[in-house]
């Protein structure tokens, strides 16, 4: 099976034109992705690697019926391409724009939960069913097809433990980044709970970092519902109090958020913790 | 906090507290009489103008001012210039003391706390409210958590009359307040989105002798993703209370922040940074910073990320470590070499690169004084084991 997106999925890019839009529609493309349309206000009717452009996601769904959106557009527009693309229909959002302000990204999730439209990020590098569908900016090639679910809160680091799995045998069924903002469309418990429910997952790597509760919720998750084994890893055990690590949302802030409380709530709920990246496949194995 | 997260110090531009009453004086919220000075004489003249007791408060952005010595309690312009000039120059939290408040001093019955901020786990903003004001609001959410009310505001309605209610029911708060207390909680609430804030808070929030309420003390904290529509917060950074090397990093396109360990890291991506921060410690060493050079980076972006690392003097190792993707790995070895052939560097330099084009990468580094490292755990292995070279040789 996989989640969220596969075989069925096809992807509308919002801001096409642009310089990561048009080099990412290029690289899902040769991944094997259906790319079937892009959207850049007053670009109507132009191509960009084959794909048709239009001005306006409800002409562009109508036209093509995609059922996916891919979005690059810079921070200040990106609010109102979610609003467009939650308007047309399109049942999931993938925001790849980092920067958003984090009062736009309030209004955004509470308006998209009020439509039930699913949004992965923003500040997320997409998400991968490997063999199947590529929807943003990761390496394709790393990526192998397999019973292993990843859901992570950052970018490379997230392609570091996929190469360690891939490079030890171990394929992926999907792969998510969920993005590195402090206000996020989907939480770690919204993904365990749809990779429990997928048949083709049989177990699942979280990889989380400093800042917020979100794993701690996904502990107390894991604990209560799921029985695939789970292994995690968590960056930021070396990262001191109030000062950001890049991540907008990753900052151990009034004494809560530390990594140290994240391992705890999960080796509470029986989750294998890697000390370190490449240990994930041993623990997978084991 | 209990049952939050409160997305406080993220990405955010912290304001001293002058501009923050500033601020929040806009939104009609009531405040001491006072003014901004840079000299003891100035403190002096508003000492005079104000008459009696007068508070005197450092302006620096960080907690902890009453402790460090930063804030006095005076009677009369000649204590008052005598105190701004033992404050004036002080340095707190390592940062210098340059300007000060002068506030006329408030006869204070109780302090309350009220407060917004934006709630990660929940996805709105929150506002609080305690009887326990004046103390920090994260050590009484620890203590007395019964103590701190709070609401949850949907962004499509704001703060809502019922709600200030429950806040003020939740907190005691006399009936003769009340019209007060709304008109400041409402106040507090337009002045939030409109400031594109991620925290706002009053602590303490005083109610007088004379029975009102006044703001004695006002937090605000700025999402810098909203600078784009806030022109004027160019004028409200103040660069003496950054890190040279951070602002530096900072102005080449860089996150940087400087640890106390030994082992400058370079990395692509915030959360593999941090991971390769923590796979030294793991091995037995000491990062000596947080680098991420971001996606996608240029030769000339990783020369300067490598410049700002060996300008370190406690530095005795850097570990480079790349899963190219959008970042190229030829380019990386490109901005490695470019430095190398600038200046020796006096400490070793261990190499992992992996991903888009890593070959490339690794032909253009085999001529350079480098050790390459296959995997993370190898390179992290490597980096300590230098350092312990470096140190038993006897080195700088």
């Amino acid at each position: 099976m996989s989640i969220l997106v596969g075989n069925e999925t096809r992807v509308l890019v919002q801001g096409i034109t642009g310089r990561e839009g048009s080099f990412h529609t290029r690289q899902m493309l040769e991944y094997g992705t259906r790319v079937v349309a892009g959207v850049t206000p007053g670009k109507d009717g132009q191509r960009v690697e084959g794909v048709p452009v239009f001005d306006t996601v409800g002409e562009a769904v109508r036209a093509t019926g995609a059922n996916v959106s891919a979005i690059y557009v810079p921070p200040r527009f990106a609010p109102d391409a979610l609003y467009e693309a939650a308007d047309a229909g399109i049942p999931l959002l993938v925001c790849i724009t980092e920067g958003i302000p984090v009062l736009d990204m309030i209004r955004v999730c509470r308006y998209l939960e009020i439509k039930g439209v699913r949004l992965i990020g923003p500040n997320s590098p997409g998400l991968i069913s490997p063999g199947k569908a590529k929807v943003g900016i990761m390496p394709g090639h790393i990526h192998k097809p397999g019973p292993i679910g990843v859901i992570s809160r950052s970018g490379t680091l997230t392609y570091e433990v996929v190469w360690a799995l891939t490079s030890r045998g171990l394929g992926q069924s999907t792969c998510i980044g969920l993005g590195g903002d402090p206000v996020i469309g989907s939480s770690f418990t919204d993904i365990l709970s749809l990779l429990q429910e997928d048949s083709e997952t049989e177990a699942i790597v979280l990889i989380g970092e400093i800042g917020g509760k979100d794993e701690e919720r996904a502990a107390a998750y894991i604990r209560a519902r799921m029985s695939k084994p789970v292994v995690a890893f968590i960056a930021g055990l070396t990262a001191p109090p109030e000062k950001r690590m890049g991540h907008a949302g990753a900052i151990i802030s009034g004494g809560q958020g530390s990594a140290q409380e994240k391992i705890a709530a999960l080796k509470e709920a029986s989750v294998h913790i890697a000390a370190h990246p490449e240990e994930i496949p041993d623990l997978l194995k084991s | 906090m209990q049952g939050h997260e409160l997305e406080g110090q993220g990405n955010s531009l912290k304001l001293q507290e002058y501009q923050a009453k500033k601020i929040v004086a806009l939104y009609g919220i009531p405040l001491p009489e006072g003014e901004i000075v840079a000299t003891p004489q100035d403190a002096r003249r508003v000492a005079a103008r104000l008459g009696g007791k007068v508070v005197i408060k450092a302006q620096v952005p960080v907690g902890g001012r009453d402790k460090a010595g930063g804030i006095a309690l005076v009677d009369g312009p000649d204590a008052a210039e005598a105190a701004a000039r033992y404050i004036l120059g002080m340095q707190i939290k390592g940062l210098v003391v340059r300007e000060l408040l002068v506030e006329e001093a408030v006869a204070v019955a109780q302090e309350l706390y009220l407060g917004l901020v934006v709630d990660r786990g929940s996805r709105r903003i929150v506002m609080m409210a305690s009887a326990e004001g004046g103390v920090d609001i994260e050590e009484v959410a620890r203590r007395a958590p019964t103590s701190l009310v709070r609401v949850s505001l949907d962004p499509f309605l704001g703060l809502r009359p019922y709600q200030i209610r429950e806040l003020a029911a939740g907190i005691g708060l006399p009936p003769s307040l009340f019209t007060a207390f709304s008109a400041l909680a409402q106040g507090l609430y337009d002045c939030f989105p409109a400031s594109d804030a991620t925290l706002v808070e009053i602590n303490p929030l005083a109610v007088t002798q004379a029975g009102q309420l006044i703001a004695l003390d006002a937090k605000i904290l700025l999402d810098d993703n909203a600078f784009y529509r806030h022109p004027d917060w160019a004028a409200l950074s103040d660069e003496h209370q950054d890190d040279p090397r951070e602002r530096e990093a900072r102005e080449a396109g860089l996150s940087y922040v400087k640890l106390d360990g030994e082992i400058g890291c370079m990395v692509n991506g915030a959360g593999l940074a941090m991971a390769t921060m923590d796979i030294i410690q793991h091995h037995g060493g000491r990062p000596a910073n947080f680098l991420d050079i971001g996606g996608g980076a240029r030769a000339e972006r990783v020369a300067a990320a490598l410049r700002i690392i060996l300008a370190d003097e406690n530095v005795r190792a850097v570990l480079i470590n790349i899963f190219g993707g959008l970042t190229r790995c030829d380019e990386v070895a490109r901005g490695i070499l470019s430095v190398l052939s600038e200046i020796q560097p006096r400490v070793p330099i261990i190499v992992r690169l992996v991903g888009t084009n890593e070959e490339e990468g690794q032909r253009i580094l085999a001529r350079a004084n480098v050790t390459i490292a296959e995997s993370l755990a190898g390179a992290a292995q490597k980096a300590v084991k230098a350092v312990r070279g470096v140190l038993k040789a006897g080195l700088p």
